[in-house]
Order: C-alpha cells, then sequence, then structure tokens
C-alpha cells in the first residue's frame, strides 16, 4: 500500500501548523475574492506570485492551491444571494440557485453547495492521489516529440473547450505561442522582438501579462456595469436542507463530481467548463427539465460540485507532465519556478513532501472550506455590501504592488497596462483571453521540444506520427478538431456555452 | 462588399496584423536555419504565418456571416486605469511609496462612476497605510518610501 504510505506522509506534512496556516489563509483569501465578482484566481494568484518568493515551496503552493479551490466555495454564495457570479465558474449556479433564493430557501442552496463541494473536494484529492503516479511513471519515458505532441493536442483541447468562435480560439493561441517567444532565444542567444528594449530580453513576465488580461481588463469591464444588486441577506435563516432536498440532490452531487473530475483532467478544462458541462447532464437527465431555471436543487448540486471537483483535477497535468491546462496551472507552474523546481513528472520522486503534502492539504483545505462558508455565511456576505468604487481602486493598487515588485521596474507596469487595454478588445471582440495565455506559457516550451525533436530525426518531421505516444496525441488532437469543426456538433457546441447565460 | 460580422472583421483585421508583423520581422531580422538546425527565425516565421491564415479566414467569414456589432468602449475608464497604473510605476522611484499610491487611487477613483474627494482620501490612507505595513514592513519590499529629495527620510 504505497499510496496509503505516501497520503500519511503527506498528511503529516500538511497537518504542520505553519503549513495549516497557509493553507487556511489560501482558503480565506480564496473565499474572499470568490464571493467578490470582479476578481478572480487568476489575478489573485498573479499578485501573490512575489510574495511566495519568501516562503518553502510546500507552504506556498499550498496557499495558491487553496485560493483556488476556495474561489469556487466562495462564487457560489454570491451567485445564490446576488444574481452576479462571483467566479465565471459560478454562471450556472446563478440559474437554480437565485431562483430558490428568491423562494426563500437560500439556505439549503448555499447549504447543499457547500455539501456537494465538500464531497467532489474529497473524490478528487483521492482521485489525484490515485492517478498521478503511474501518470507521471509514464511521462518520464517522454522524448522531445511526445512532449510537442501533448502540448499540440493540449492547446487544441483548451481551443476546442473555450467558448464562443474556434478559429478565433485558435489564432489566440497563435497569438500567445508568438507573444511568448518574444526575449532571448535560448539556441543562438539572439534577442527576439525586443526592440532595443533591454527590460524585453528576459522575455514578457507571465505575471504581468496574467494581471493585464485578467486583472485590468475585468476591472474596466465591470465599471461599464451598473451597481444594481438585490441581495438576499435575511433569507439566510434555515441553512440545513430538507430530506427532499437531500434526496434529490445526492445523484446529482455524484454526477456533478464524476462529470467534473474528468473533465479537470482535459487540457483547457477546469472548473469553468466542469460547471457548465453539469447543469447541461442535470437538464438531460432530470426528470422534471421544466425546472430548471425555476430554482431546481439540482441545478445548484451538480454544477458547484463538479467545479470544485475540476479545480482539483486539473492538478494532475500540471503536477504530472508539468504542462498547465488552465491559467491558474500555468500560476502554480510559474510559482514552481520561482522556488527553482523544474516542474515535471520528476517532481513526484524527487519532493515528494511537496507532492503529497499539496494532495493532502486540499483534503484538509476543502474541510476548512464547509467550516468556513457554512457558519460564517453571514460574514461573507456582508462583504458584497462593499461598494465596487472602494474595491476596484484596492485591487489595482494590490495589482500595481505585485508587478512593480517583480523587478523594482516601472516598465512591467507599463506593459500590465498595455495588456489591460489588448485583454479589453479581446472581450470586446469576444476572443476568449485564456487560450492566449496557455499558448503563452507554452510557446518557448513548445519551440525547444520542436527543435529537439527535429535534431533528433534529423529534420524528419515524420517523427511526431511514427513514434506511437506521440502519434497518438496527434491523431486525438485531429479528431477533436475535425469533430468540433462538423456543422452538427459546432452548433450543439455552441448551444451547450450560449444556452444556458 | 458589406461587413456583416463587424467583431470577426476586427479580430480578423488584428489576428492578420499580428500575424504577419511576426512572421516578416522574424524573416527580415534573424536567420531562417534549416528544419534540421532552426535558427530563430524558424518558429516566429511559422506561427505567424499560421496566425495571419486564420486572421484572414476569419476576415473574409465576416463578410459572410452575420453577427453582432462590437460594443461601445467604455473609454473613460480604460484610459484613466491605465495612466493610473503607469503613473504608479514611473513615479514610484523619484517620488516614494506614498507619492504614487496616491496618484493611483486618485486616478483610478475619477474613471468610476462617482467621485467623492472624502471617500477617495479614506481610501487612499487606508491603501497606503496597508501596502506600508504589510509590503514594506512586512515582506521587507524594498520600496522607496519619501521623494528623491529629501535626503533623510523620516519613514522606514
Amino acid at each position: 500500500m504505497e499510496i496509503f504510505h505516501n497520503l500519511v506522509m503527506g498528511f503529516g506534512v500538511a497537518v504542520s501548523p505553519i503549513n495549516l496556516l497557509y493553507a487556511l489563509i489560501g482558503c480565506l483569501l480564496g473565499t474572499l475574492i470568490g464571493v467578490l465578482p470582479g476578481i478572480g484566481p487568476v489575478a489573485t494568484i498573479a499578485m501573490l506570485l512575489p510574495v511566495t518568493f519568501n516562503l518553502n515551496p510546500v507552504a506556498a503552493l499550498i496557499m495558491l492551491a487553496g485560493i483556488y479551490y476556495g474561489a469556487q466555495y466562495g462564487g457560489s454564495t454570491t451567485a445564490i444571494l446576488v444574481n452576479i457570479p462571483g467566479e465565471s465558474s459560478s454562471v450556472v449556479t446563478c440559474l437554480d440557485g437565485y431562483q430558490m433564493a428568491r423562494q426563500g430557501r437560500a439556505g439549503p442552496a448555499l447549504a447543499v453547495a457547500a455539501l456537494g463541494s465538500f464531497f467532489a473536494g474529497c473524490v478528487s484529492t483521492l482521485i489525484i492521489a490515485l492517478a498521478a503516479p503511474p501518470l507521471a511513471e509514464v511521462a518520464l519515458k517522454f522524448g522531445p516529440s511526445e512532449y510537442f505532441s501533448l502540448m499540440v493536442f493540449g492547446l487544441v483541447a483548451a481551443t476546442v473547450l473555450a467558448h464562443g468562435s474556434l478559429i478565433k480560439a485558435i489564432a489566440m493561441v497563435v497569438f500567445g505561442l508568438l507573444l511568448g517567444i518574444v526575449g532571448t532565444d535560448v539556441n543562438s542567444g539572439v534577442l527576439r522582438f525586443t526592440f532595443n528594449i533591454p527590460e524585453l530580453s528576459d522575455g514578457i513576465g507571465f505575471v504581468i501579462v496574467a494581471m493585464g488580461m485578467f486583472g485590468t481588463a475585468e476591472i474596466v469591464a465591470n465599471l461599464e456595469l451598473k451597481e444594481n444588486r438585490e441581495i438576499f441577506t435575511k433569507e439566510v435563516k434555515n441553512l440545513w436542507p430538507t430530506k427532499d432536498d437531500f434526496k434529490r440532490s445526492w445523484a446529482a452531487v455524484l454526477r456533478g463530481t464524476a462529470l467534473g473530475s474528468f473533465l479537470g483532467i482535459l487540457p483547457g478544462g477546469g472548473a469553468l467548463l466542469a460547471s457548465f458541462g453539469a447543469y447541461t447532464l442535470e437538464k438531460k437527465v432530470s426528470r422534471h427539465p421544466e425546472q430548471f431555471g425555476k430554482g431546481a436543487i439540482e441545478g445548484v448540486a451538480g454544477p458547484e460540485s463538479a467545479n470544485n471537483a475540476g479545480a482539483q483535477t486539473s492538478f494532475i497535468p500540471m503536477l504530472t507532465l508539468g504542462i498547465p491546462s488552465n491559467a491558474v496551472m500555468a500560476l502554480m507552474i510559474g510559482a514552481l519556478m520561482i522556488q527553482g523546481i523544474a516542474p515535471g513528472p520528476q517532481v513526484m520522486n524527487e519532493k515528494p513532501e511537496l507532492f503529497w503534502g499539496l494532495i493532502a492539504s486540499m483534503w484538509v483545505g476543502n474541510l476548512m472550506l464547509v467550516v468556513l462558508n457554512l457558519p460564517l455565511i453571514g460574514m461573507w456576505v456582508k462583504l458584497l455590501t462593499v461598494p465596487y468604487r472602494y474595491l476596484y481602486p484596492s485591487i489595482l493598487v494590490f495589482m500595481a504592488i505585485g508587478v512593480f515588485s517583480l523587478s523594482n521596474n516601472a516598465f512591467d507596469v507599463l506593459i500590465m497596462a498595455v495588456f489591460g487595454v489588448l485583454g479589453y478588445i479581446c472581450v470586446k471582440l469576444e476572443c476568449e483571453p485564456a487560450p492566449m495565455i496557455l499558448g503563452f506559457i507554452l510557446g518557448p516550451l513548445m519551440e525547444e521540444n520542436l527543435r529537439r525533436a527535429m535534431l533528433l530525426s534529423r529534420g524528419d518531421p515524420t517523427v511526431f506520427v511514427t513514434k506511437p505516444i506521440s502519434a497518438a496525441f496527434i491523431i486525438a488532437a485531429t479528431i477533436l478538431l475535425i469533430v468540433v469543426a462538423l456543422p452538427t456538433i459546432r452548433k450543439k457546441r455552441e448551444e451547450v456555452f450560449v444556452e444556458e447565460i | 462588399m458589406k461587413i456583416k460580422s463587424p467583431k470577426d472583421f476586427w479580430s480578423g483585421l488584428m489576428f492578420l496584423g499580428a500575424g504577419l508583423f511576426f512572421a516578416v520581422w522574424a524573416a527580415i531580422f534573424y536567420q531562417m536555419g534549416t528544419a534540421v538546425r532552426m535558427g530563430p527565425a524558424y518558429f516566429p516565421v511559422l506561427l505567424g504565418g499560421l496566425l495571419a491564415v486564420l486572421g484572414l479566414v476569419i476576415l473574409l467569414e465576416s463578410f459572410v456571416a452575420e453577427g453582432p456589432p462590437v460594443p461601445a468602449f467604455a473609454l473613460r475608464p480604460l484610459i484613466l486605469l491605465s495612466v493610473a497604473c503607469v503613473l504608479y510605476g514611473y513615479l514610484m522611484k523619484p517620488l516614494g511609496l506614498f507619492v504614487a499610491t496616491f496618484a493611483l487611487v486618485v486616478v483610478s477613483a475619477l474613471g468610476g462612476h462617482e467621485f467623492k474627494w472624502k471617500e477617495v482620501l479614506i481610501l487612499y490612507a487606508i491603501l497606503m497605510l496597508g501596502s506600508w505595513l504589510v509590503f514594506v514592513r512586512g515582506l521587507t519590499l524594498p520600496f522607496p518610501l519619501c521623494p528623491d529629495f529629501i535626503a533623510n527620510c523620516p519613514i522606514s
């Protein structure tokens, strides 16, 4: 029972006082930004990256992970009580959660969301513990051609699963890849696209791009909306769901957990996709589909379990392959690199306390979150009464401090502002920023692996389809693209994302 | 020809322009190399070309398929927030954390729906104290606190 032994070791790491403290800080921060609309885990983690420099790697990762899954808990509170998604992955929770609140059943909605998330969190922690070691084992055998094809597959999957136009998502990925290679070329030492600006010779900082695209751009988009909130604070009395609620939601929680765990592992997946998928599934299998949108508890239980499961299983590709499946995981990789740890399959063997400690901390964190969320719900709700005009300058101050402290350089802040404008333009033109961020982080890695693979094969590009593992990735990517491009499925895919909002 | 989908038209133009720029710039200034030994231009030319083609397809499609218009840009918050961030960065070295934070808070607050000096000043006071205590005292980030021209900064 090696896994058992490893988990015990992981729990030993996770419950040490200092790590418990950082897990608590992460969960609190995550819930906080989850509750507050207009700031998400990407911007928050990006802001905190410079701070983690002073922490030890285990504590840093535990805290950052807590922010991501903590945000999934917090997001549901805002969705149910205010009908605004506190987090983008809670968009579908608004539909039925808010209706339940209007019927005076905010309490059960919140409780089911939290308990479902907790169950999903427990299961997906176990899934990570079981699935990660064999995957890392396989990944250790990967050469450059396998890695390149895997990244192609990952990027294709990310575009297929992004919402909106497929071709625009692909274009955004390519744009991101190109921006990612700005800086010194490692092979030749040539400065590429730096325009004689010394600050660009190390490339554009990922944190800066992420903060601009997801931070400033989001704030401007939020400022366009009028502040108009109707909060059902006083309705939160009876937290405990009725027997009937339990009967209706347990199957939805199970389905949501299963679907979310699966969708989280896919590249481009994660919490957002999981919640959308789960809502559609619940509507399909329900015997009363007409109740959806009118306060069906399954419509809260399914997606809320799914987004938490997805948030956690999306750690699997990051931990085992060193490849990010979404923007949050890209930041986690950034955090590892700040600590001088090269992400990849070797992390599990070289730093077992980091790997298993992080996994165990997720379970501990989920327990904390249930405790934080249910009894303290009143406190979180109070936060929602803080007007946005106080919040956004504060967020900007933290972002500016975070970016400036990266290298004490004003130029970095300028770049952040530029990407803020670009991100805003992209939002207006319906070009998703998430695929671009993925491309951005994978750009240099892809080029490096492409070069090595071609060097090894003496310039023969067929190497990508003659090696079996590599070929499997390429075929899978091609099939995905063809399937999605088919008119009938294309329509369906658009429906899945559009219909519900 | 009539543009039927303005969002696609402009995004297509953006991708086409960006792709062409990267590909042409790389092809002119950097070495191409061969497939076996790729030079610094190889990957960007490949990707830039791909991006330009994708952009062209999106652009052409915008003349065929109907799509919604581009919504109006909220220029005021966009410009003021960007300026606020840039000011913060460039005021930090000469004038110190407290002045830079003041500029950021006031200028960004101007981008909101309502602006009341009293509220903004209270917010500034809180954020200034917070960033000083947490980041300078707590996390010991090396930020300049006082303006350059004050030789002996009374605050540390």
